[in-house]
């Protein structure tokens, strides 16, 4: 009877166990194999930890990197709060017309992150936008929105609240309604501000689920790279030239495989880091409750 | 006193929620408002907000330069076969890692757990060697097939498995039934609404892929509609007609399941899953 249940167990998770040694153990594998190779897509000649110590002494590749960090620095915050604001909003029992704002702000979600790009460049065009003629109209001098590094890494990191609310939204809004009414009505009593319910009631209750949104905001931002492809295509230069596309163009356009793929390893060991920080923080949290 | 701070309170909120529901409202009603002006129009300064003459010029355009019908087909086998067999896999999956207890399961689960640390994004010069190796290279199977394994729908079932009560698995056992037949008549059916849920979520992200279709296709009558339009916005010089019009038509797919499907989509509790 048992023995049967374990066959099943065994059938149940074939194909994702197969597809899990071929799609990821296998590249994963052979990602660390490259790493320690010079190799171009023909010949892997086994050069030791070469690509590494290169690596590390690559201005370009510490560029990427860093930008990467202040981009999910910056990004994160952003998507956080700006994903509660808007959940927050929609769960008041002050505010009217939920049920459109909700479809407006859940929308971006259907928008590929390619088109999200086109959108944002469309509105930030420096001669052609509606951003900088809404700035000269208003008596301003137009803003080099493309062509100063500062500025592109600006509007990626609007882009990237405007793309990234939607879902968050819906795991907030989630984790909101469940909050105990009762606690409120405490402090209602006790005369307790708008503010400070939601400071010291709101924001404790949700802490599980703010964890959660901050992790998958930390490695969707870590890793992004289609939206920027079609928003600034990494420039101007290289100013918002984020680690996975530098991956991208070392390893398939300039075909140096086993140094992307050593900047791939690189990247493995920073998101590891980072999950391993959170499953402290949930734990600590856990002990808390 | 307290009716007049509520009232006031209404007013602040609600004007807060219309503006910033305008703000995320806004770039997509221009790209919209943008893509049924004329090209003479959508350079010429002073802009107009709403089109002077507005035409479909810019569709027919596209339309006709951009094969949209193909890219449409390519996209839609990779997303529709894909949503079948990621639904099929997750749900056995996520069944047999939430009902039984082996250790080697355990293992496994914390195999999953590291695909989402290593995304393929991060692997993508080793994965295309792997694809190179197997075959798939320059074919919609290539797209397929690697994206079944999906570490988000496995645990959106096996997290709604483990609500499942055990005493329902044990009854259908004693009355004979073997452990797939159980699954199939039983179990899947109950689970409907994260099928429906993980079905949504897997033609969005198939949809919307940029990733794999980079990796894999070479060949134009092989492109899906994210990567025909990459192909528009990384020319030298972008053709804006054509892509502001491709754009919207390229999300046309999505609106319809969107308004076809909102009410599971919009159910938070479908979600939940993830937390997992």
């Amino acid at each position: 009877m048992k023995d049967t249940n374990k066959k099943w167990a065994f059938l149940f998770i074939a194909a994702n166990l197969v597809l899990f040694i071929i799609f990821f153990a296998w590249p994963a594998l052979l990602g660390v194999y490259y790493s320690l190779t010079e190799y171009n897509g023909n010949v892997a000649t086994f050069i030791g930890l070469e690509n590494y110590i290169n690596l590390f002494q690559d201005p370009s590749f510490y560029k990427a990197m860093s930008r990467t960090f202040l981009y999910t620095l910056l990004g994160v915050p952003l998507v956080y709060v700006s994903s509660l604001l808007v959940s927050v909003l929609l769960v008041s029992k002050f505010t009217k017309g939920k049920n459109v704002a909700k479809i407006i702000f859940f929308f971006p979600w259907l928008v590929s992150p390619i088109v999200v790009g086109v959108l944002w460049r469309w509105m930030f065009g420096e001669s052609f936008g509606f951003i900088n003629y809404m700035i000269q109209l208003l008596g301003g001098n137009p803003i080099p929105w493309s062509s100063d590094g500062n500025f592109a890494f600006l509007v990626v990191l609007f882009a990237t609240a405007w793309a990234g609310t939607a879902f968050n939204m819906l795991i907030f809004i989630g984790a909101l309604i469940s909050i105990p009414k009762s606690l409120y009505e405490a402090a209602d009593v006790d005369g307790g501000s708008g503010w400070q319910k939601f400071w010291h009631i709101t924001l404790p209750s949700i802490r599980s689920t703010s964890f959660l949104v901050i992790l998958l905001a930390v490695f969707n931002l870590m890793k992004e790279f289609p939206m920027v492809q079609s928003l600034t295509n990494g420039g101007p230069g290289s100013d918002t030239t984020f680690i996975v596309q530098y991956i991208y163009e070392t390893g398939f356009d300039q075909l140096k495989v086993g140094y992307a793929s050593a900047a791939s390893m690189v990247l493995f060991v920073v998101l590891l880091a980072f999950s391993l920080l959170q499953f402290r923080f949930a734990k600590g949290g856990k002990v808390d409750e | 006193m307290n009716k007049l701070n509520d009232r006031f309170s209404t007013i602040m909120l609600t004007t807060a929620l219309f503006i910033v529901a305008l703000m995320y409202l806004f770039p997509i009603v221009w790209l919209l408002l943008s893509s049924i002006k004329p090209g003479s129009e959508l350079f010429s300064y002073p802009l107009n907000i709403l089109p002077e003459n507005p035409t479909v010029d810019g569709y027919v355009y596209s339309w006709s330069t951009m094969e949209f019908i193909k890219y449409f087909i390519n996209t839609l086998i990779v997303a529709i076969l894909t949503t079948v067999l990621t639904v099929i896999a997750s749900a056995t999956c996520g069944f047999a890692l939430a009902k039984y207890n082996y250790k080697w399961l355990n293992v496994f689960l914390i195999c999953m757990l590291a695909t989402t640390m290593l995304p393929t994004e991060v692997i993508m010069t080793p994965t295309f060697s792997v694809i190179l190796d197997l075959g798939l290279y320059d074919s919609l199977a290539g797209l397929i097939i690697p994206s079944i394994n999906t570490a988000t729908g496995i645990f959106m079932f096996r997290q709604y498995f483990m609500t499942v009560p055990n005493d329902l698995l044990e009854s259908a056992r004693i009355d004979g039934a073997n452990e797939g037949k159980i699954f199939f008549n039983l179990m899947l059916p109950i689970a409907k609404p994260v099928v429906i849920t993980l079905a949504i979520f897997s033609f969005q992200w198939r949809w919307n892929d940029y990733i794999w279709p980079l990796i894999v296709l070479s060949d134009p009558n092989k492109y899906t509609v994210q990567i025909a339009l990459r192909s528009i916005v990384g020319a030298d010089n972008i053709d804006w007609v054509l892509l502001l019009s491709s754009s919207i038509i390229s999300l046309v797919p999505m609106i319809i399941i969107f308004i076809v499907f909102q009410r599971y989509i919009m159910d938070t509790s479908a979600t939940s899953g993830l937390k997992g």
